[in-house]
């Protein structure tokens, strides 16, 4: 029992990870209707800055700050200078576009720090949580920092003109521009938003999984498959979607025989196909209609 | 609008140019093979073996277009069916002492049928949502590889060493310049074949759906069926490029086979032009010679290039090498007018 509560705990930690991964894809898909291949080493190059500011003498939440910034202005000048320009352009061209990003961030990353992996440090060590044994204080501490995160995006986007404004605009970019809201710097907000919820998902992650220019691959497949689990165009979906393909991914580790480490990325890869051809809005997600 | 739509969506991957033009497009091909037929005569063996490596991965830029000029549907995933076929043609040669021209065969089916299958659900799936799944693919493909239950089989992490062959008939050429011919005959039969393909009935049933899937099916073609075809006819052709790829290289490991070798062969496609066959060599060339010009300079920049070089030509010549080929074209034409 206790090891079955254990991996259930731990799959909601993971999963809050997953959590941020989708919830960053899914803003960038209600925004331009595409999937951000690169989301994941945007993320990883965050956690990497990170990771440098810390070397220079920053401490924890300085750096995590300082991070959060960065990302955020890095996200909204990627949307500026490559994908504002592609505008329309049919989907092979917005492929392309994000696998030259993948490509560049990922060579850039190791070039600067190089491919060996380094230690992150978690500002909630990993003693045993309230001293219980079945958690550790990172995992809480990953759990409890996606929980404030997830709030303050609901009151951000429930309470605030700009925040009505970007769902205005995701939702009826046309109507939306014509009672004056700027739905181009809307999708550049959006993106800065999605890069800076990425980084906080890498520097939470980067502890258990250690950094590396190849960290975020398996995350980044998980986050999709939690995006698409909930449905992309809900954000609430994403976060659901999160927490339960962290807790499955942990379950089926322990319970199915043979499966293990070894096979997580085929476990994700075959969750996102079955998603697909079962139920391709998700759980949340709303059909849309095609006008022929 | 992108030009890349145009590409995808108003040209034949055929073209049916007047006879003038064609007259330049064959003698232009008849230099290229010529070339490609006397280049070894000449040059070193580790040229060759690149040149080798040019042709295998111009086998597997082609599968692609194929799939995305011809149907087109989209996939980010090839590396995993150029991993199939390179994995089953090792462990027929390893392990069962099939003689190495047999495996391609045997690789080409194995990889149609896994093809044919990953296509049965992707039907389904369509633009970004095709391009996700196969992205996961790709990225999986690495364990899959690496799994315990195979490890007899595949040597697990440790990959597979195998032996490259001799020229047979006491022919006095050396390993790799045999090889080379080899792989020449195996792309030029598999180029023709293609040509032909596309220009078949089932070739405009797949170009029809491209162009426009509900007007296709109203007239009757199985969108379904020519869908699932392109996948597994294009997933065929990169299996036999990979059981080539394993004999070229003597190595097969899970780890050459991740998402890096997908980018390159997506990028082969851009550089090449979408849907223009005779630029898969272009794409190709590209994609062997630019990372070993650019880890000269500094290991691991090779990704940075091809990401630069990627975006410039999304922005600047979408139709990739296509484009300069017209371009070229136009201008011989006009030089024979006044001349």
């Amino acid at each position: 029992m206790d090891l079955f509560l254990n991996q259930i705990l731990a799959g909601i930690a993971t999963g809050a990870i997953y959590a941020c991964m989708a919830l960053a894809v899914v803003m960038i898909y209600q925004a331009i209707d595409h999937l951000n291949f690169a989301q994941g080493e945007m993320a990883m190059f965050s956690t990497f800055v990170a990771w440098q500011l810390m070397q220079w003498g920053v401490p924890y939440w300085g750096a995590f700050v300082l991070t959060l910034a960065f990302s955020f202005a890095g996200g909204v000048i990627i949307e500026r200078v490559l994908f504002k320009p592609l505008g329309n352009a049919p989907v092979l061209t917005h492929v392309a576009g994000f696998i030259a990003l993948f490509a560049i961030i990922n060579s850039v990353a190791g070039l600067t720090w190089d491919f060996t992996i380094k230690q992150f440090p978690s500002p909630f060590g990993s003693s045993p949580f309230l001293g219980s044994q079945l958690i550790s204080t990172h995992q809480a501490g990953m759990i409890g920092v996606t929980i404030v995160l997830l709030i303050l995006l609901f009151l951000f986007f429930q309470y605030t003109r700009i925040g009505l404004a970007m769902r205005a605009a995701a939702s009826q970019p046309e109507s939306a521009r014509l009672v004056g809201i700027n739905t181009s710097w809307m999708i550049a907000l959006g993106w800065g938003m999605a890069a800076a919820i990425g980084s906080i998902a890498g520097m939470l992650i980067a502890p258990v999984v250690f950094l590396e220019p190849n960290m975020m691959g398996g995350v980044l497949i998980y986050g999709f498959a939690a995006a698409v689990l909930g449905g992309l165009s809900s954000p609430f979906g994403a976060v659901v979607g999160g927490f339960l393909v962290g807790v499955f991914e942990n379950l089926a580790g322990t319970y199915i025989p043979g499966v293990g480490n070894e096979l997580k990325l085929p476990i994700a890869l075959a969750l996102i196909v079955t998603v697909l051809v079962v139920k391709p809005t998700g759980l949340f997600g709303r059909t849309i209609v095609k006008r022929v | 609008m992108s030009a890349l739509q145009e590409v995808v969506n108003d040209t034949q991957p055929v073209e049916t140019t007047p006879k003038k033009y064609m007259a330049l497009g064959t003698t232009a091909s008849v230099v290229v093979v010529l070339l490609l037929c006397l280049a070894p005569l000449i040059a070193k063996n580790f040229v060759i073996f690149q040149m080798t490596m040019v042709l295998i991965y111009a086998i597997a830029v082609l599968a692609l277009n194929i799939l995305t000029g011809g149907s087109g549907q989209f996939s980010l995933g090839q590396s995993a069916f150029y991993a199939v076929g390179a994995y089953s043609s090792a462990i027929l040669m390893e392990n069962f002492g099939v003689n190495y021209a047999l495996t391609l065969p045997i690789s080409g089916a194995i990889c149609f049928l896994c093809g044919y299958l990953f296509g049965l659900p992707a039907l389904r799936l369509s633009g970004i949502y095709l391009a996700l799944a196969t992205f996961a693919l790709a990225t999986a493909m690495p364990q899959l590889l690496k799994l315990h239950y195979f490890e007899h089989w595949t040597g697990g992490v440790q990959g597979l060493v195998i032996t490259k062959p001799d020229a047979p008939f006491g022919l006095p050429m050396s390993q790799d310049m045999w090889l080379y011919y080899f792989v020449l005959v195996v792309s030029m039969v598999i180029y023709v074949a293609s040509v032909n393909l596309l220009k078949s009935r089932s070739g405009r049933a797949m170009m029809a759906i491209r162009d426009n899937e509900i007007a296709a099916s109203a007239m009757g073609v199985d969108v379904a069926r020519y869908k699932t075809l392109a996948f597994g006819v294009s997933a065929g052709i990169t299996g036999v490029a990979g059981g080539l790829g394993a004999i070229a290289v003597q190595f097969v490991a899970p780890d050459s086979y991740t998402i890096q070798l997908a980018i390159a062969l997506f990028l082969g496609m851009v550089v090449g032009g979408v849907g223009w066959l005779p630029g898969s060599i272009v794409g190709a060339a590209f994609i062997v010679f630019v990372p070993n010009i650019a880890e000269e300079f500094s290991k691991g920049l090779s990704g940075a290039v091809f990401g630069v070089i990627l975006v410039l030509i999304i922005f600047l010549l979408p139709h990739g090498s296509r484009q300069i080929a017209y371009t070229v074209q136009n201008w011989v034409h006009k030089l024979g007018r006044r001349g």
